[in-house]
């Protein structure tokens, strides 16, 4: 069948069985919106930034195990979605992202709206794509989404002259693809489980150390088989949240920079250390020569070589498939017959319940003022910690990690790697459109909603009934712990002053806002927020200025080197 | 350490800045880059020297493994290998330089392949000190220009890299 390239792209994501391309038109896709407008089976969500096309596409991949696809003109299209890109990138999120490009003869030529597309983006792709020959278009296609979603996963991009999109050829969608630069491990070295499973057993000090891996391979099935088959402490990194039932009672909470005192204290001094779909980020271990102080051996599990031994030596190095490799570490542990060691792993958990007393997250539940601990806590509690909560990045991030227990994985929705301010909104609309009728929340600060506030008419045409919650302390709110902890109380630049009347924006885009500036006040209006299930919900939480997230460890500091709340 | 890396990379548009930009962007260093299609047109072989401890090396060679289009990568200066670098210098040659510079070229196995009244191109290969030594030994006021291919290397023996 002969089909115009514009159709082909259309025909190629029916194939892929693409529910929603998020996008924003112009003068380079024209052939191709033309095509999506003659069909109905893959539907165009129209957001107000190209930066949000590339997070909603995000935030819906994450929720589900699905590819994520957003199309985008060329030029200032491509450049604004660039942060949306970069930060799907540092997150191994699967996307497939469509660029439009000027005409082939016009390449180079500085022509109106070119930008290098493929030399902007190369740095932040798992692999990108110019489409020279209209022949090629179809098995380009297919892929770009067999690489987004295998592997490590992560955005492709396809970038696509205009003259391309209007051209004729013979079209077929290749059933399958096979690459001979490209190969993915899936099964762990035999040899290499066989020693982690000796290691484990006989460890006196283990811990279970999981990230992101866990998430996006959706392992978290088998990781809870493992670890209740052992018996060990296990923490998540901030990638990894749900990865593990947070309210399990082998849980110890977060790690890293804002992780809980007994997770980070666990971390430092187990004898041996599990670690899967992790990549001792320098957020989560602090200064790695700080944390190879104390020794112990540590097994890595992951898909991607060249997270292993990159900041931290290992002693088992494990390539392949999470959730294989983990199937078959429990697989050898039965059939070994053995038993970890009862007396010292009683005395481990004896150690980590002392480190618990500490009871590290305590905070002023008394307070005049509203807590913004106390808001996560509500919301987790009105929601029965069913919600699918997207957050943006600062202080409101980390309350948000640490005080809604996540026992279901793809419920938590971040910007870990990249850290974008402006994540939140335009993810929530991803995720809310992937699960029509489900709570879903974004947390947020004054200063992060503001990145992305103009998704709010998205919401509106599209009928997104997010409810966000904005922790408003006036602040930049990290920023500003950072130049009190580290800069001597000076504030630079770090006060929002001239905020808008959040309640009269939202109503201005058609929506629903409430103010809260009671602690009495907080339950109810999130109850309020949450009943009504067609609405957007704009929550402005006039939270307590002064509160700062704890515990905290100093960028290069060590794990252990944690300063707490009761300190201050 | 210095180490010589080859690897086969499908030869695509774009294929060598993926390569160069992963070592600007992980700020690895890079002696020299040599590049060109093998006896299968389909993919080119490219030889890179880097300096570096062995964890960044390890680290390099697991990323350009990483990248899509790269076919396999071998660092062949862990084994038994040879290099092989082209320089072709163009020498002030008059007077009783001239019968210097054919002397030295001689000794060094150059070849002169072009000749001017008062100028010779010498071509040299070898290995890059063997270029080095060239450079020293001749009276470096009469070098007009150098040009050096970078290195180029290939296992000894059964060591081959293939796809």
């Amino acid at each position: 069948m002969v089909l115009t390239g514009a159709e082909i792209v259309i025909r190629c994501l029916q194939e892929e069985k693409v529910e929603y391309v998020f996008g924003y038109p112009g003068g380079s896709v024209l052939f191709i919106y033309d095509e999506l407008f003659k069909q109905d089976k893959v539907r165009h969500v129209l957001v107000r930034h190209e930066q949000g096309a590339v997070h909603a596409a995000d935030g819906y991949a994450r929720s589900t195990e699905r590819v994520g696809v957003a199309l985008v003109t060329s030029g200032p299209g491509v450049t604004n979605a660039v942060t949306g890109i970069a930060t799907a990138y540092m997150d191994s999120i699967p996307l497939v992202i469509i660029s439009g490009q000027v005409p082939t003869a016009y390449i180079g030529q500085d022509a109106f709206q070119e930008v290098d597309t493929v030399g902007i983006t190369r740095p932040c792709v798992k692999h990108n794509f110019l489409v020279k020959d209209v022949n090629d278009l179809a098995a380009t296609i297919k892929k770009a989404f067999y690489l987004a979603k295998s592997g490590r996963p992560g955005p492709v991009l396809v970038d696509i002259p205009k003259d391309i999109s209007a051209t004729k050829c013979e079209y077929a969608y290749p059933k399958s693809i096979s690459m001979r630069s490209y190969n993915p491990v899936v099964k762990g070295h035999q040899g290499q489980i066989k020693k982690a499973v000796q290691l484990l057993l006989e460890a006196k000090r283990p811990m279970i150390y999981t990230g992101g891996g866990v998430i996006l391979s959706d392992a978290a099935d088998k990781l809870i088989k493992l670890v209740h088959q052992l018996g060990f402490p296990v923490t998540n990194t901030l990638m990894g949240l749900g990865g593990y039932p947070a309210t399990d009672e082998q849980f110890v909470g977060m790690l890293g920079m804002h992780g809980t005192y007994e997770a980070n204290m666990a971390m430092q001094h187990c004898d041996v250390l599990l670690a899967v779909g992790a990549r001792f980020d320098d957020r989560v271990i602090g200064n790695p020569e700080h944390f190879a102080e104390v020794p112990r051996k540590i097994i890595h599990i992951d898909i991607d070589p060249s997270s292993i031994s990159k900041r931290v030596k290992v002693d088992v190095p494990i390539v392949g498939h999470v959730p294989e490799v983990l199937d078959e570490i429990a697989r050898q542990i039965e059939s070994v017959g053995e038993r970890p060691d009862e007396k010292a792993l009683k005395a481990w958990w004896k150690q980590i319940d002392e480190w618990r007393g500490k009871d590290c997250l305590k905070y002023d539940r008394k307070s005049k003022i509203i807590k913004p601990q106390y808001v996560v806590e509500k919301l987790y509690e009105v929601t029965k910690g069913e919600a699918f909560v997207c957050s943006d990045v600062g202080q409101h991030q980390m309350w948000a990690a640490q005080y809604y227990k996540f026992d279901k994985p793809r419920r938590w929705m971040n910007s870990g790697g990249l850290g974008t301010m402006g994540f939140g909104l335009p993810a929530a609309m991803g995720v809310q459109l992937a699960h029509p009728g489900s709570p879903v929340a974004c947390v947020t600060g004054e200063g992060s909603i503001q990145m992305c506030i103009q998704e709010l008419s998205t919401c509106k045409q599209y009928r997104l009934p997010v409810k966000i919650v904005l922790l408003n302390n006036g602040y930049l709110g990290m920023v500003r712990q950072w130049q009190q902890l580290f800069h001597g109380n000076r504030y630079a630049e770090s006060y929002v002053d001239a905020l808008p009347d959040f309640v009269k924006l939202a109503e201005s885009y058609g929506h629903v806002g409430m103010r809260v500036d009671k602690p009495a006040d907080v339950e109810g209006a999130l109850k309020e927020a949450f009943k009504r299930k067609d609405d957007l919900v704009f929550l402005d939480f006039a939270i307590d200025p002064k509160e700062n997230v704890y515990p905290m460890v100093q960028g290069g500091k060590g794990l252990t080197e944690m300063i707490l709340s009761e300190e201050l | 350490m210095r180490h010589v890396i080859s690897l086969l990379i499908e030869n695509e548009a774009g294929a060598l800045s993926r390569v160069s930009g992963l070592f600007s962007a992980r700020a690895y260093n890079i002696e020299s880059l040599t590049v060109a299609p093998t006896e299968d047109p389909s993919m080119s072989r490219m030889t890179i020297v880097s300096v570096g401890s062995d964890d960044i090396i390890e680290q390099i060679t697991k990323q350009l493994n990483k990248l899509i289009e790269v076919v396999k990568v071998v660092d062949i200066s862990e084994a038994a290998h040879i290099e092989r670098e082209l320089m072709l210098v163009k020498v002030r040659a008059t007077g009783k330089d001239r019968e210097e510079m054919k002397r030295m070229s001689d000794i060094f196995r150059g070849r002169i392949i072009d000749v001017t009244e008062s100028t010779y191109v010498i071509e040299l290969t070898g290995n890059t000190a063997k270029l080095d030594s060239f450079i020293e030994a001749i009276d470096r006021s009469l070098i007009l220009e150098t040009v050096r291919t970078g290195v180029c290397g290939i296992g000894r023996g059964d060591r081959v890299l293939k796809v």
